[in-house]
């Protein structure tokens, strides 16, 4: 137990010295890389404009409020695009994502050391993408449209599923495949009647928890041109029309809630 | 099969199906294939075979609704853009093939040093704030009032996207990585604040209470009950905070808050994939190497 001799008297302490040293190293050098990163942000940015940043922000909301509400009308197709795009990308991501997550799962790949790599390496490329970027790209082959944010969803969301998936299937119970195994069933049978009724309840969570992360994405795709609500906002901030940018918001946010009130519903009915 | 024959062997076992009533089964499905065939047709499609088939007049409309074309819009393929764009997606696999690191060089070091500046102060900032939050949003240690404040600041911070903070930061403030710090720290708070303050409530509520029955007070409770029970949470935590802002902070300058992803939208506006590819794998080799790094620290810490 580290202790200090004070005035003839042993005092306990926290640490003892070589410890208290290396937290204090580390401290100062997280106080460095931040005041280093603090001094880079301040050079690039101009203190002189922020003078009245308390102003701009009143005018700004001045504007913003109220919010226009007749402009609701223009809005249902683009919520409606953008609800089809979190859906239907959900759902084609995860007829990507059940095979490559089944030639990933280390106990249900072919092949350890040829097809798993392989497996591994889309799911990685999938999830180290923002949905912006692959958004960026398929508006550039596809052109800008709802057609583009689907795809950018799609692929952005097989990573994601996918390892989930995996990691659900190499943590499945092998005692239930060996039974079936045992009764002379071929290979797809053993996946249908061993592994598929275990992952079951993972797979619908993943859906449903993807679900509620894609609705989030898709509502600022359209910022780069790939359909849904963004591109109207994107519009109404270009035009500097701020009752209408304030609506969007709060159309945002109450889909945002909405969904993710949806998704712990039916998380909570699965599990 | 006939009727005795499987009389004398009885029924083959089915397995149960997924919703037990047949009713709500049957129209669970009848519902998704209506709204898939919805969302990828529209009703356009059927109001365009109607008239196809002769049954109504071209234009017609629907009572008091108007056209049924913009009830539900599927999703336009423009089959030819395709066509065009092929060769783009081509030339995008050809640069994965061939980055161009060395064009314009300048510009990426420029935007990931300002990526990075961000990403670190922003994760710093983010949990000095998100600590006191997390106190305050763990119901065993706050009060009703503080822990409905601070349950309210952790929701909105969850609910609003990071894009669209960063846009209305840089309304406010101007371009510049300014928005985009401010953005990602707001963002951290939330994350942060409710996995922490859930750690908290999970924690073991005797620690805390024989560090109390010594006579300490709330900062010493805090400071030997509880923080050593969510220090390693907290670390693993704010190693992982710091990998997603860096990917974040990768997609912010999309909106002009600074950092890797203007230059990556300027490339892409000039069609310039080779240093698309060059800037996409930098930045995830960037978060390869974070995410292995913040793994390595978590597994030591447990």
């Amino acid at each position: 137990m580290p202790q200090v001799e004070k005035n003839g008297l042993k005092v306990w302490q926290v640490r003892d010295r070589n410890e208290t040293l290396t937290r204090w190293g580390m401290w100062f050098a997280l106080v460095l890389a931040f005041v280093w990163s603090w001094d880079a942000i301040s050079d690039n940015t101009l203190w002189a404009l922020m003078g009245n940043v308390g102003e701009v922000t009143l005018d700004i909301a001045g504007r913003a409020v109220p919010p226009r509400w007749s402009y609701m009308e223009k809005l249902w197709k683009p919520i409606w695009d953008t609800l089809n795009i979190a859906t239907l990308g959900t759902v084609i991501s995860l007829f990507l994502a059940v095979p490559i997550a089944f030639l990933a799962a280390s106990n249900t790949t072919p092949s350890k050391y040829f097809v798993r790599p392989v497996a591994l390496l889309i799911i990685v490329s999938s999830r180290s993408v923002n949905s912006l970027i692959w958004a960026l790209l398929f508006v550039s082959i596809v052109g800008p449209g709802v057609f583009a944010g689907l795809l950018a969803i799609s692929i952005r969301s097989i990573g994601f599923c996918a390892k989930l998936l995996y990691e659900a299937i190499e943590e499945i119970d092998e005692k239930q495949v060996e039974a079936i195994t045992a009764t002379g069933a071929k290979r797809w049978q053993i996946m249908v009647y061993g592994i598929v009724p275990q992952i079951m309840p993972a797979f619908a969570g993943i859906a449903v928890f993807r679900w509620d992360i894609n609705i989030r994405e898709s509502t600022v795709l359209g910022l780069v041109g790939a359909g849904g609500i963004g591109l109207q906002l994107k519009g109404s901030l270009d035009t500097i029309a701020w009752p209408q940018v304030s609506l969007i918001l709060l159309v945002i946010l109450a889909a945002v809630i909405l969904s993710e009130w949806v998704s712990a519903k039916v998380r909570g009915a699965i599990i | 099969m006939s009727v005795a024959l499987e009389n004398k062997i009885g029924t083959a076992w089915k397995r149960n199906p997924l919703i037990a009533s047949s009713i709500l089964r049957w129209m669970t499905s009848a519902i998704i294939v209506v709204y898939v065939f919805l969302a990828i047709f529209g009703t356009k499609s059927i109001s365009s075979s109607l008239v196809g088939l002769g049954l109504v007049e071209e234009g017609f409309r629907f009572g008091t609704f108007g056209s049924v074309d913009k009830f539900f819009s599927g999703i336009d393929v423009n089959w030819s853009r395709i066509q065009r764009g092929l060769a783009r997606g081509q030339e995008f696999v050809g640069g994965f093939l061939n980055p161009d690191f060395t064009s314009r060089w300048d510009h990426i070091v420029q935007g990931m040093y300002e990526s990075v500046v961000m990403t670190i102060a922003s994760t710093v900032v983010g949990i000095a704030v998100s600590i006191p939050i997390a106190l305050g949003a763990a119901r065993n240690i706050a009060p009703l009032p503080v822990y409905l404040a601070c349950r309210f600041i952790i929701t909105v911070s969850r609910a609003l996207n990071e894009l669209i903070v960063a846009i209305i930061l840089v309304a406010i403030l101007g371009f510049g990585p300014l928005a985009g710090f401010l953005t990602l720290s707001f963002a951290t708070i939330g994350f942060l604040a409710k996995l922490l303050a859930e750690e908290i409530e999970d924690m073991n509520k005797s620690q805390a209470e024989a560090v109390q029955a010594t006579g300490a007070t709330w900062l010493q409770r805090i400071n030997f009950g509880v923080q050593p029970q969510v220090m390693p949470r907290l670390i693993g935590l704010s190693m992982y905070r710091l990998d997603i802002n860096f990917r974040e902070s990768a997609v912010l300058g999309l909106v002009g808050a600074g950092g890797i992803g203007a230059t990556l939208n300027t490339a892409f506006d000039r069609y310039e994939f080779g240093t698309v590819a060059a800037i996409l794998l930098i930045i995830i080799s960037t978060v390869m190497v974070l995410e292995y790094l913040s793994g390595f620290i978590r597994t030591r810490i447990k």
